[in-house]
This record gives C-alpha cells, structure tokens and sequence, in this order.
C-alpha cells in the first residue's frame, strides 16, 4: 500500500499544474494550430479546409513587420546586457548589507501598471515635453527634433520595460561566484581586467544567457511599446497579430502569424544555443 | 644547514617590518595584527600557528597583497612591496577552500598564471604536464574541478601555485577541508614538494601536530602577536609563554615561590618532601614566584616512594585512567594543588601502573622542567 502511494506520489503533485497546462496551454494551442488552417470570415463562419497558404500568405505581407521586431528583440537584449551588466555586478559586489534593497528598487517601477509606465514614457519623450523642450531651448538640438515614433523611442521603451528581466539572472550569476576565486585570479598575476575578461565575465554567462532568453522573446512579440512610442514606421508582429484578432476578426491569418512567429523564435533560441554552446545551456537548466 | 641557492639569499624571502592591521569593523578599527617583525629565511618550510582568530589569515593575505598593512612595510626578496597589487607579487596562494576556476579544466586552471605572464605555449604545455607529474595528477588534464574529489582539488591548487615557481607559496590551512588518513597523506606529500622545488613555504594551520612535523621554524601566534618563534624542538620543549606551553600539546604548569636557588637550578617547596627542581640559568632570586611547564610524557609514576630521587617529586591521587592504546593517560591531583597529566608509555607494562583513587608519587629529572619567561 505504501509503496503503491510512493509511486503514485510524484504523478499525483504534477496532476493540477499538468491539467492546467492542457486545459489553459495545449488546448488553445490546439484551437489555434486548426484556426490558422481555415478559411472564412465572421460573417459566415469559418471552415477547416487546410488551407496552409495563410501561412504564405501572411508572411509574404507581413515580413517587414516581422524581421522588424526580431531586430528590436535583438537589439534590446544587446543594449540591456550593456545596462544591466553594471548594475548587476554592483549590486552582488559592492551592495553589501543593502542588496536586497537594491534589488527591490529594481524592481519597484514594476509596481506600476506598464501600460502607465509607457505611457509615461510617451509623456517623457514628447517633441516638448520635459526632456526634449529645454534641450532645445538651450539650443542643444534642434526646434524640429523628434524622439517619440522613432525606432529609438520603441527601443528605448523595451529596454526600460525588461530591465530587471536581465538584472536579476546576471545578479544571480554574479552573486555565486566565490570571491576567492577572483582572488585566486588576482594571485596568479590576472590584471583587474583580465580577472574580468577571463573569470568574472565566463561565469556570469549562464546568467547572461537567461537574461537574453528573458528579455528577447518578449520584446520581440511586444506590441506595447510600438502602440504607444512608436509610429506605422514601427509596427511589429505583435501590432499585427493584434489588430488581425482584435479589428480586423482575420483569424485564421493572426494564428497563422503567432505561429510563424513561434517558430522562428524557437528556431533563432536554439540556434543561439548552439552557438553559446549547449554545456552553458546546461548550466542555466542545472541552476 | 642547508647548502645556499644558486642565487645568494642575501635577503629574506618575506619580511616584516613594524606591521600592523587594523580592520575597520561598524566603523571602529578592530586590531587583527597587533604588531608584526619577521623575517622568513629563503627555502624555508615556515609555520604560522596559533587559534582561529589570531590573525594568520591576515597576516598571510598581506604578504600576498590583498591585504595593505594599517603601518609598517612588508618586503619580499628585499623589495618593498607594500602597495603593490597582487597580481605584481611574485608569491602564490593554496587556497583553503582551493578557490579552483570552475569553469576551466585542469589543464587550463595549471596554465592560468603562465598565460597571464605570456609564457610561450609550447613551454606553458611543458611545465603544466612536468607539474601535474609532481603532484600524481597525470591523465586528469580535462576533467573539470567539480569531478575530481577533495585531494585531487586540491592537488590541482598546488600545481597552479608551484607551477609558476614563485619566490614563496602561500597555504591557507590547506589540509583543513580533508579527512585525517588523506590529511596525514597530504603532509608528507607536502614536504617532499617542498625539498624537491626549494621554495619558500608560509604555512598557515591551527593543528599543532601538523606545524610541529612540517615545519623548519614556528612562529606561534595569539590575538595578533607572535608569542614564540623557533624551531618546532624549541617551542615544544621549551614554551617561552604559558599560552604556547597550553596550546603545543599538553602541558602541565605549575607556579610557586622559590624557595632556594644556586648554581643554575631553583627549587619550589611543595610540602613535606616534595618539591619541584627546574634549571634557571641565568639565576632567579629566593621568594619569587615563577611558573614550571612539564610535559606529560616525561614524567614516571610510581605506587611507592622512590627510594632515591634526584630532581622533582609530587604526590597525588589519580582521579582519571584513559587508555590509549600506545599510552595510557593518567589526570593526578597532586597534593600541591594542581591536577597533572602524565603519559605512561604501553611498551613494558601489560597492566596500568595505578588505578583510580590509588595515591602515587610522580617524579621526573630536572631537565625536563621547564621555567615559563623566567
Ligand atoms: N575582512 C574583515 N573585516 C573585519 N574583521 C576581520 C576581517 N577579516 C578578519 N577579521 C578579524 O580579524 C581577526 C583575525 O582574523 P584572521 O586573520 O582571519 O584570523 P585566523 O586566520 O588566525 O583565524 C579576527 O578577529 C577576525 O574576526
Ligand atoms: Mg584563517
């Protein structure tokens, strides 16, 4: 009896998360995959006929938009290991007492609805709002000088909305190396930048990697920033497959557009892998 | 002793001068070296030894640079280098805790300080294989630190010190993370390293028994002082302070005025008969009061008053008989007030000498009393 509950135990913890991810993941993904086959409108319905052409179809119509985003994405990791990469490391070395404090600063805009906080942004980055009008009364830029529907104002906003998303796992990373080790680099004659180069920074990048992962897939589907910040030279997927479910009730072409948007993020995580090397991969799985 | 080394030592390998340090702790500055002179001879197997908390550690992370002295200097070879970042310090560290790169395999954490130093590859590849030899880690050149055990870490700490042939390797307690057969293993490991590369060994151990096999001289430390310097022969036979003669093994300590001193001994009257006779030769004058460290092993027990007895004899009751194996402890509290521990060798008697609650006549022979400071 009792070793019939032992073995039942394990299946029986997993039940409600597993029922959850069917009825709440699989399902929908179900609903979806067979959405993006049919044909139709509202009007009259939709029937499943296997029409992969929306597939073609959209892609054909919307790759801008898509390798648009895939490029935020990219460039908003980048510029968010550049920032957070700092901020990580001094907070796990020089916070001391107060890390915890710090940490939570991090993350206290997040208590704020990121809608608000965008919109915020939007105030912030206006042609003369705070930031931007006493620049050019001081006569640093020019009187026609723009930020807000540029690419840069999309990024920027990205950046700010997944920066503890890169903070956090580099802190963590950070935060496990032993500080004798660095020393022991230090004894054995590493200058303070080649105690980087070849120790503090290879064993922060299983934390590097979790932080692209965290950030990339996000900001490549984001269709917030892009709403609020930028203009119809912005748009991305997310915007797109947005306004197809939402405006234009395209059905079958939104799922189709998720999916082929899945699949090349799918596609470039495990390609970037491979190229960080699966043993790092590992590494962030094991911790 | 030694012949000397190609080069003439014409400087210490490591020396002190006038150093103190001072942590700064809540912002008061909390002493952890009170006040350092030392110098340590080239090639010399050197011990710092004394209780946690000392200031070994300290002492040790000054020489290798993470540390700056609050006052003094610290020289290596004659060169002063205090101030001088650690990574320009041509002394090594053996880390307690090995402190191995994780992310680097064998072969590359031995190769780490050689690279830095832009030795030539095929040279750096020489001396990383002739020095994993050295140290029995031949074959295990890519395994990763965490698939190797305790002793094999920190064989891997040892020959990325050694292999940069530094003018002194550091070792933080490096035996402490291992178990006692490894640990005893580990020590004649270590000596025979040493004569075999020459180097200068600071030595860092809480464990008395290791610092006294190990060692060349001993420098024995307590709340941030030297109490006594010397060779292990020399502070274990002759403590200079009462701290050392408690801490290097057991002592028994006794202290009374002295009652009659000539020709280089001096005598404490311990009642009828008894009595302790210790060497003082410089002299020391009647009716002062001095402290006697003897050690254990030295003194002979006896059921019976010995007929004749030409140095010190005390009376007592054993209160305790603990047994063993190649000696038998005996705890007698003697008449003069003071509980003493003596070590009877197992090789003649087959039965104890005494038994608890047995009155017995301890005695032993003026040379192995031993006056504390006088
Ligand atoms: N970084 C530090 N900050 C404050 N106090 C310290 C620091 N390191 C050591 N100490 C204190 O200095 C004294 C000596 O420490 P240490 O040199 O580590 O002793 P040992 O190695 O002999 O155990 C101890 O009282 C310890 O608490
Ligand atoms: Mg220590």
């Amino acid at each position: 009896m009792d070793r019939v509950k032992r073995t039942l135990a394990p299946y029986l913890l997993v039940l409600p998360g597993g029922l959850w991810l069917v009825v709440f993941f699989a399902v929908p993904m179900a609903t979806m995959v067979s959405l993006s086959l049919q044909e139709g409108d509202v009007v009259n319905g939709f029937v499943f006929t296997g029409h992969w052409q929306n597939y073609v179809e959209s892609l054909a119509d919307y790759q801008t938009q898509l390798i648009r985003s895939l490029v935020y994405g990219a460039v908003t990791s980048f510029v968010l290991i550049v920032l957070a990469f700092p901020v990580a490391y001094w907070i796990a070395f020089y916070g001391g007492r107060r890390k915890a404090t710090y940490l939570f600063l991090i993350l206290l805009p997040f208590f704020v609805s990121f809608v608000l906080r965008t919109i915020s942004w939007r105030m912030l980055l206006t042609d003369d709002g705070v930031l931007l009008h006493p620049l050019k009364e001081a006569g640093i830029l020019p009187g026609d000088f723009q930020v807000l529907g540029s690419a840069t104002a999309v990024i920027a906003g990205l950046v700010y909305s997944f920066l503890p998303f890169m903070v956090l796992p580099i802190y963590v990373a950070l935060e496990r190396i032993d500080p004798r080790v660095v020393e022991a680099a230090r004894d054995l004659y590493a200058s303070p930048v080649s105690s980087f180069t070849k120790v503090i920074f290879p064993l922060a990048l299983p934390g590097v990697f979790a932080g692209v992962l965290m950030t990339f897939v996000p900001a490549s589907s984001d269709y917030v920033n892009s709403e609020l910040l930028g203009s119809s030279e912005t748009t991305m997927i997310g915007q797109v497959i947005q306004s197809k479910f939402l405006s234009n009730s395209d059905y079958p072409s939104a799922s189709a557009l998720s999916f082929t948007l899945m699949a090349v993020l799918l596609v470039g995580i495990f390609v970037y892998a491979r190229a960080l090397g699966t043993e790092d991969v590992m590494k962030v799985a094991a911790r | 002793m030694t012949t000397p080394p190609s080069t003439p030592a014409a400087h210490p390998a490591i020396e002190f001068a006038g150093v103190r340090k001072d942590y700064i702790s809540h912002g008061e500055a909390v002493p952890a070296v009170k006040s350092l002179d030392l110098a340590i001879g080239q090639g010399e197997f050197f011990s710092l030894l004394g209780p946690s908390g000392c200031g070994k550690t300290t002492t040790m992370r000054m020489i290798a640079g993470f540390e700056e002295p609050t006052a003094g200097k610290v020289f290596l070879d004659g060169k002063d280098v205090t101030g001088v970042a650690p990574n320009k310090r041509d002394v090594n560290m053996v880390f307690q805790s090995y402190a191995l790169f994780p992310h680097l395999t064998v072969q590359q954490n031995v190769a780490f300080g050689l690279e830095r130093r832009k030795i030539a590859k095929d040279e750096i590849k020489r001396r990383v294989g002739e020095m994993l030899e050295i140290v029995s880690l031949t074959g295990m050149e890519r395994r990763q630190p965490k698939e190797m055990s305790g002793g094999q870490q920190q064989r891997v700490a040892l020959a990325r010190a050694l292999v940069n042939h530094p003018r002194a390797l550091l070792l933080d307690e490096p035996l402490g993370a291992l178990d006692l057969k490894l640990r005893q293993q580990m020590q004649i490991e270590l000596k025979r390293i040493q004569r075999e590369v020459g180097i200068t060994f600071v030595y860092v151990t809480h464990d008395q028994g290791e610092a006294l096999t190990m060692s060349d001289r001993i420098a024995v430390m307590n709340g941030g002082l030297i109490e006594q310097l010397g060779s292990p022969r020399d502070i274990y036979e002759r403590p200079a302070t009462r701290f050392v003669a408690g801490f290097i093994g057991t002592s028994n300590i006794i202290d009374g005025n002295v009652s009659w001193s000539d020709q280089g001994y001096a005598v404490l009257d311990k009642g009828p008969g008894e009595r302790v006779v210790v060497p003082v030769p410089g002299g020391v004058a009647v009716g002062r009061n001095i402290e006697v460290s003897i050690r254990p092993e030295k003194i002979d027990l006896h059921r019976t008053i010995p007929a004749e007895v030409t140095g010190s004899l005390l009376s007592g009751v054993v209160s305790e008989v603990v047994y063993h194996g190649t000696s038998t402890n005996y705890t007698v509290v003697t008449s003069a007030g003071t509980d003493f521990v003596v070590f009877d060798q197992n090789a003649h008697d087959a039965e104890d000498v005494a038994s608890r609650g047995e009155r017995v006549f301890l005695t032993w022979a003026p040379q192995h009393s031993y006056p504390i400071g006088v």
